[in-house]
């Protein structure tokens, strides 16, 4: 069976396949389950400083199997709460990513030196949530804002810390390489599409937010381009997000330049046991097409010879 | 997916739970839940209460400003469906034990009606503060279930409490399952009674919800999504739970008291 394991700048992982953030990363026995279940990694909710409710019902809308619009609202206990919820996690075992989210540098500094002294063995900046005032992609869209939260991220933690960006840009290289510039040692892309949904007997947008976020199938080919064009610009590691189902799903991510995937929609649809499937089939693909370690397969996408070169 | 359906039926069932009635076909089976969404406040899980054919229902107990609100809306008024969602009760006939406490009654009356079709032997303990908040009293009498009634203040049946009445019968009379809804720290009692009486025990369980997709993490309980490992779960895996009738998750996630 091929190896499966996986390096992503200074983070070594067991498997490619990480916990997205946001999902099943309340409780610290969630966090311990996935990792049970198989993930290489699990990414917390993202937490703030102070507790946050979230938004009303409904937070989400589902479309059959080809994706999720959600606006949950960034709900979470909060830095001073969630530290047990760790250490669960981390007492089971489970490679443990911190994941937070600020509305300013001095903000995101502040909670990463607090997550950093968790145990998590990196922190993921949430500057992608598209549907949240004040944080998310109102903080992340703009490369010197990046570049400053990053770095001062960078020197209040000591841990390696990965930028995670938003699809809803035109230039979303820049905002890589913006990371890059910050001391990132990673980047995840892509955060959920921007999307609505209209209810037309109600007259009225489903989610009590109005705008949500889209993931799952439908947004892979965005998530892929994004990673592709991010690998062609940017030297430090690639974490790809967005739509992975299958195995194929995580080796296309893979080819187009990414190290590791995170996997968050597919556990709606199929549950946790989601995170075994995948390793086990991404093996057997690897074995299939004659990949005897996964790092091989990392951005081969990008040297295929033309068509007419043959 | 979601249906947006209007209420048929309205239907005081106590002074304080409503009932309301919508055409909703999807099948669904006694146990599982549906989000019910009121359009301009919020979305909340609710256990059916009816839950045969065409004509699905829930029955509201007055919690905060929604369910308050939902408790008014009048035949005509347009909600949303999704669902239903969640496990049900197993309904293999034998001599059954209900124990509901307040609104917990309205997620065991279909399924008292279900096993009581397949031939089983029904005894419901029901409980409430007072006589007028007996839910679904009635209904079961009507379905052929044996009721045995108390109320908090003694206004009808035992004077005390449920878990009184549910350990006297299991002390007294052979049941095969025991079946219980109510609040976590009565559920908790009836479930010391079916061990020490040997009595297997069903509990549906109650936490916050968002997705009700097993995705959110917003109803974890232990190892557990209510969403799609419950509503119902066997006593075994709750007992060793130290939030099972210990504390609960508020919608940011905190963990707060009982």
């Amino acid at each position: 069976m091929a190896d499966l394991s996986a390096r992503c700048g200074p983070l070594a992982l067991r498997n490619p396949f990480l916990l997205a953030s946001g999902i099943w990363g309340e409780s610290g026995e969630s966090l311990a389950g996935a990792w049970a279940a198989g993930a290489g990694g699990v990414v917390t909710k993202s937490i703030g400083s102070a507790p946050r409710f979230g938004y009303a019902n409904p937070t989400i809308e589902t479309y059959e199997r080809w994706g999720m619009l959600n606006a949950m609202g960034l709900p979470n206990p909060g830095i001073d709460e969630y530290p047990k919820e760790i250490e669960i996690a981390r007492r089971a075992g489970a490679t443990v990513i911190g994941s937070i989210f600020g509305g300013d540098a001095d903000e995101f500094a502040r909670l990463g030196a607090r997550m950093a002294s968790t145990g998590v063995v990196a922190l993921e900046l949430n500057l992608s949530c598209p549907h949240a005032e004040g944080f998310g992609t109102e903080v992340g869209s703009d490369p010197k804002d990046v570049e400053a939260i990053v770095r001062r991220v960078v020197e209040s933690s000591r841990l390696p810390v990965i930028a995670k960006l938003t699809p809803n840009t035109s230039d979303p290289v820049a905002l890589a390489l913006a990371a890059e510039r910050g001391g990132a040692s990673a980047v995840s892309a892509i955060n959920t599409v921007r999307g609505l949904a209209i209810d037309v007997r109600l007259r009225r947008p489903v989610l009590a937010h109005g705008l949500g976020g889209l993931s799952g199938a439908a947004i892979k080919p965005v998530g892929l381009a994004c990673v592709w064009q991010i690998y062609e610009k940017v030297s430090i590691p690639v974490i790809g997000v967005g739509g992975i189902m299958t195995a194929d799903d995580a080796l296309e991510y893979v080819m187009a330049g990414a190290r590791a995937v995170e996997v968050g929609t597919a556990v709606a649809f199929e549950g946790i046991a989601v995170f075994g499937r995948l390793v086990r089939e991404l093996g057997e693909r690897l074995d299939a097409l004659g990949f005897s370690e996964l790092e091989d397969a990392v951005g081969v996408a990008h040297s295929a010879p033309s068509a007419s070169s043959g | 997916m979601r249906s947006v359906v209007p209420v048929t039926e309205r239907v005081e069932e106590t002074p304080t739970t409503v009932t309301l009635r919508f055409d909703y076909a999807a099948a669904a089976a006694p146990g599982q839940f549906v989000m019910i969404w009121v359009p301009g406040d919020d979305e909340l899980p609710m256990s059916l209460s009816y839950t045969e054919g065409r004509s699905k229902g829930v029955t509201v107990k007055e919690m905060g400003s929604t369910s308050r609100n939902m408790q008014s809306i009048r035949p005509g008024t347009l909600v949303g469906i999704r669902g239903p969602y969640g496990n049900t009760f197993s309904l293999d006939p034998g001599r059954m034990l209900i124990v509901g406490g307040g609104s917990g009654a309205a997620v065991l009356a279909p399924a008292a009606e279900a096993v009581i079709a397949r031939g089983a032997k029904v005894t419901v303990a029901l409980g409430a503060t007072r006589a007028p908040e007996l839910l679904f009293r009635d209904r079961f009498r009507r379905m052929g279930a044996r009721v045995e009634v108390s109320t908090d203040d003694g206004s009808e049946g035992y004077h005390g409490f449920v878990t009184h009445v549910a350990d006297r019968l299991l002390g007294s009379e052979p049941f095969d399952a025991v079946w219980t809804c109510g609040p976590e720290v009565m559920m908790r009692k009836v479930v010391d009674s079916g061990s020490r009486h040997g009595v297997p025990v069903h509990c549906s369980v109650e936490r916050h919800m968002k997705c009700a997709l097993g995705m959110c993490d917003a109803c974890a309980l232990g190892p557990y999504h209510v969403c799609v490992d419950g509503p119902v779960f066997p006593a075994e895996r709750l007992t060793p739970l130290g939030e099972f009738g210990g504390f609960h998750r508020d919608s940011s996630g905190r963990r707060v008291g009982p």
